[in-house]
């Protein structure tokens, strides 16, 4: 449900790889409508944004604690190097704390390595009440 | 090529629209996203319209996070690159003419963005305007606001820092 419910994720192609605790692991593949600089093949920033928020509220709602759905509160992204044009772009994003109202998310985003990410985030979401699903929020 | 000293202010207006125009016209994401520019004199208003494609939540309805923070840095970009532009436009000579041709400098690298979401965004279009808070030779850092219905009610803003294109 997690992905194929959500229009924009289906739109990038995004796919659900790997699920745990607090833990999601999710792609994006390489697609020519992605790029953001023509001269190098770069998939644009925005994509990782989008790819990061998404496997960290997802992340959110996978820890064994959390009874409702989720809303990012803020998110940051430190972008380590471009993305290599071509490859498919993993996410794997890991809830390491979660109180009654707000969840703590870190994640990597990367090509061909998990030891060379192409950018990291740190996010703060809210914990919604059971019964709600995601994004849910008064 | 030298420009007349008083030149029609169509001409003036033509060669910034076109530069503003070749600029957007690059980007594959920007064309994906549907985003549309809005120019007054230098200053830039982004319109993100909306579609079907960029809803993050089909419950409530509400758009995608990741397609707001995209969204946010990318008008951010923008505009640092437009600052740009314009001063080299303005300046005249050989850098001008580079652009008049559709040569442009390099883009800014984004080193970090970090998006507030202060609302949900509405399943309508979404507006954003940045503004240049520092623009040194290296490093640049750059607010941006987005709003829907309301101007004075944000719903998302960022912060995005930059590194500004080396010559080397």
């Amino acid at each position: 449900m997690i992905s194929s419910a959500i229009p924009h994720n289906v739109e990038l192609g995004m796919e659900v790889v790997e699920v745990g605790d607090g833990m999601a692991l999710m792609a994006v593949p390489y697609a020519d409508k992605l790029v953001g600089d023509p001269h190098t093949g770069v998939v644009h920033g925005g994509v990782l944004t989008a790819l990061l928020d998404a496997c960290s509220g997802t992340a959110v709602m996978l820890h064994p604690k959390a009874q409702g759905g989720t809303a990012t509160i803020d998110l940051r992204i430190d972008y380590m190097r471009p993305a290599k044009p071509g490859e498919k772009i993993f996410a794997r994003a890991t809830c390491f704390r979660i109180t009654r109202n707000v969840a703590f998310v870190r994640g990597t985003a990367f090509d061909v390595s998990e030891e060379e990410p192409v950018a990291i985030s740190t996010g703060t979401f809210t914990v919604e009440p059971r019964g709600t699903r995601f994004g849910d929020t008064k | 090529m030298s420009r007349p000293r008083n030149e029609p202010v169509q001409a003036v207006k033509q060669r910034r629209d076109a530069a503003l125009a070749a600029l957007l016209d690059v980007s594959a994401y920007v064309k994906f996203l549907g985003v549309q520019i809005d120019r007054r004199g230098n200053e830039l208003s982004a319109t993100l319209p909306f579609d079907s494609k960029i809803i993050g939540n089909p419950i409530k309805p509400a758009l995608h996070g990741g397609a707001i923070g995209a969204f946010l840095e990318l008008t951010a970009q923008l505009e640092l690159m437009w600052t740009t532009v314009w001063d080299v436009m303005e300046e005249g000579g050989p850098d001008a003419d580079a652009i008049e041709e559709g040569r442009f400098p390099n883009w800014s690298k984004v080193i970090n963005i970090t998006v507030d979401y202060l609302r949900s965004g509405l399943p309508r279009d979404a507006y954003a305007r940045a503004r240049i808070v520092r623009r040194g030779r290296r490093y640049a850092t750059v607010q941006v606001e987005a709003w829907q219905d309301e101007r004075e009610k944000p719903f998302a803003s960022a912060t995005v820092h930059f590194l500004m294109p080396q010559d080397d």
